[in-house]
């Protein structure tokens, strides 16, 4: 099986393993190959639209998660004409699950943080598997408050399972690193873009997440709870997991339809690994887009309309 | 059992429910903690302290405000908003049955309570989670209740204190429960601007979405003996690390030591003492 591919798309994977072989035999018969090549590859391309066109939250999570799913880091690279990575809460310790620094963006200086996981073993403990300690959102709050001092935007990329579980984010008050951001993020006079690139999970997504405009890559979820851990508790059996991710309406496109999220930024097919520059590029124009839609007000009007989009969170009955 | 409960190390578990069923109407109560004996009256004299052990019970969200303002005046903020199952949610149960069954429990229509009144003479306005609804989970209700606190609290210039006891966000009301806590939090900066003081009174529990917004944002935080306050639920933080936590851990003792609270205080000085401290912070009031 190649690791390359969900359960969901073995179909797929079958295909391109079959096209795979074939182009190891080209070279003694070259035409009729090539031509059964193309074939193959127009219906693994079919197949994959059909596949895609259809998918449930629970696959969609998987794919919020896919081994192969580029990271901050892999946009970072693509996006950005310049970036000086900034370590360190200035108090305990520099958290490697996220990152912050200044960068340029179509010329424009801006500050970026994100969540960063790591895609071997070695560097996924290194990165504590995208789920931040108090350091790392104290590191996060350290470089937002030098973006309002120096006026400029914040860009702030999500992909986080949740705030670390530990003993030792506990004792240094997990807490209140978090409520701080929320608390903090309301009032700074620079615009906040916030994107959820992979998994969107609880309060250490929401820690980087206050912003003037949420945007969504087309795969990545975003939800109070991960739909494991929904399931655990609700069901009393994590394998409801896809029940969970379903009924949560977790995903980019029910979160739109719910009115929570202003855009959702399409991914290539079969998903944003598949073609990383090209989710890169239309992750930039997107965000150029609502900077440059972010810039035409005063700060005051920025924070009173953030204000107001803080406070139109909820749904409820108001009877006599 | 249900989620929060789950959420708990089993002596509490066990601590709460032998409170709460084990002698419900009757003369006599039973302390869970040091197991004397006690007359109701004397109890409900205490707040529902042991008079024995000091230990702290579980109270309800209007006993807690009753015991706490002076009895006049009294008004209720934001009492007219209902729970709404926009998401169809169902696990188990319904979400529409679970808030009619706690509705039917608690006799509330949600798990914050809000009323504005006085503290020894002093206006202000106090707000209260009711842990029996729903585990004083935090969805589109609470949130609103809470903002409208603090919008009360600024246009009569008075300081707000809350009494959270919560397992954290209302997971059937899923991404709006977890943006509850940007608003709540979002609220406080407001009230914050304007130099109104917002003391935060942590009770038995308070963990999650709650604990990680408005509960950890007072300009004082008080806790409650041995009051369970935390980010992970202890079962969670146990799975992950894969070992058996510290004596005292999440505990309010734990939280003083390690620099998240600023004092703990016996339930039957608070009114004292938190009327101490908004003198202090603002005497204008």
């Amino acid at each position: 099986m190649n690791l390359n591919f969900l359960d969901f798309e073995q179909p797929i994977a079958e295909l391109e393993a079959k096209i795979e072989e074939l182009r190891h035999v080209t070279a003694t018969d070259e035409l009729n190959i090539s031509d059964e090549i193309a074939r193959l590859q127009k219906k693994s391309h079919k197949l994959t639209e059909s596949i895609f066109s259809s998918l449930s939250a629970w696959q969609v999570a998987q794919l919020a998660r896919h081994p192969q799913r580029p990271y901050m880091m892999d946009y970072v690279q693509r996006m950005l004409d310049e970036f000086h990575e900034l370590h360190g809460d200035r108090a305990f310790a520099d958290d490697h699950a996220i990152v912050g620094g200044l960068a340029r963006l179509d010329g424009r200086p801006v500050m970026v943080i994100g969540h960063q996981k790591g895609r071997d073993t070695r560097r996924k403990l290194f990165r504590n598997f995208g789920m931040p300690r108090p350091e790392g959102y104290r590191k996060a709050l350290r470089l937002m408050r030098m973006a309002d001092r120096f006026g400029l935007p914040i860009l702030t990329f999500i992909d986080t399972p949740g705030a670390y579980p530990g003993v030792g984010a506990e004792e240094r008050g997990q807490s209140e690193a978090i409520a701080r951001n929320l608390y903090e993020m309301a009032g700074l006079r620079v615009p906040i873009i916030a994107t959820v690139i992979g998994e969107g999970g609880s309060g250490g997504a929401l820690a980087i997440g206050v912003c003037d405009r949420l945007l969504m890559m087309q795969y990545a979820t975003y939800s109070v709870i991960s739909p494991e851990g929904c399931a655990s508790i609700l069901w009393k059996s994590a394998e409801k997991a896809s029940d969970a991710a379903e009924v949560m309406g977790m995903t980019a496109v029910s979160l739109t339809t719910q009115g929570l999220v202003d855009q959702v930024i399409d991914e290539p097919l079969g998903g944003a690994h598949r073609d990383v520059d090209a989710a890169a590029a239309a992750l930039r124009e997107a965000l150029l887009r609502h900077l440059g839609e972010l810039d035409t007000g005063s700060a005051e009007d920025l924070l009173a309309q953030r204000y107001q989009r803080l406070l139109a969170y909820g749904r409820y009955e108001e009877v006599e | 059992m249900s989620w929060f409960e789950k959420l708990l190390p089993p002596k509490i578990k066990s601590e709460s429910s032998a409170v709460k069923r084990g002698v419900p109407e009757g003369l006599w109560d039973k302390c869970s903690a040091c197991n004397a004996v006690l007359y109701r009256a004397e109890v409900e004299r205490n707040i529902d302290v042991c008079p024995k052990c000091g230990y702290h019970m579980r109270i309800g969200a209007r006993q807690r405000l009753d015991r706490f303002l002076d009895a006049e005046p009294r008004e209720e903020i934001g009492e007219n908003l209902r729970p709404v199952d926009m998401l169809k949610f169902k696990d188990s149960k319904k979400y529409k049955d679970r808030i009619t069954d706690a509705q039917k429990k608690t006799a509330e229509k949600d798990a914050l309570v809000v009323l504005e009144g006085k503290l020894k003479g002093k206006p202000l306005v106090a707000a209260a989670f009711e842990f029996g609804f729903m585990g004083g989970s935090m969805g589109s209700v609470v949130g609103e209740r809470f903002v409208r606190a603090v919008n009360r609290c600024m246009e009569n210039n008075i300081p707000l204190v809350c009494f959270a006891a919560s397992g954290g966000a209302r997971m059937q009301e899923a991404l709006w429960s977890l943006m509850q806590m940007a608003k709540t939090s979002a609220a406080l900066a407001a009230m914050g601007k304007r130099r109104l003081p917002f003391i935060s009174i942590l009770t038995d529990p308070t963990m999650g979405g709650v604990s990680a917004s408005l509960a950890m944002l007072g300009d004082v935080n008080i806790a409650e003996p041995n009051a369970l306050i935390g980010f992970a639920g202890p079962r969670v933080i146990e799975q992950t690390v894969r070992e058996t936590l510290p004596e005292g851990f999440q505990r309010a003792e734990f939280l003083l030591e390690h620099g998240a609270i600023d004092m703990i205080v016996d339930r039957r000085d608070l009114r004292d003492t938190v009327h101490g401290l908004l003198t202090l912070l603002h005497p204008s009031s």
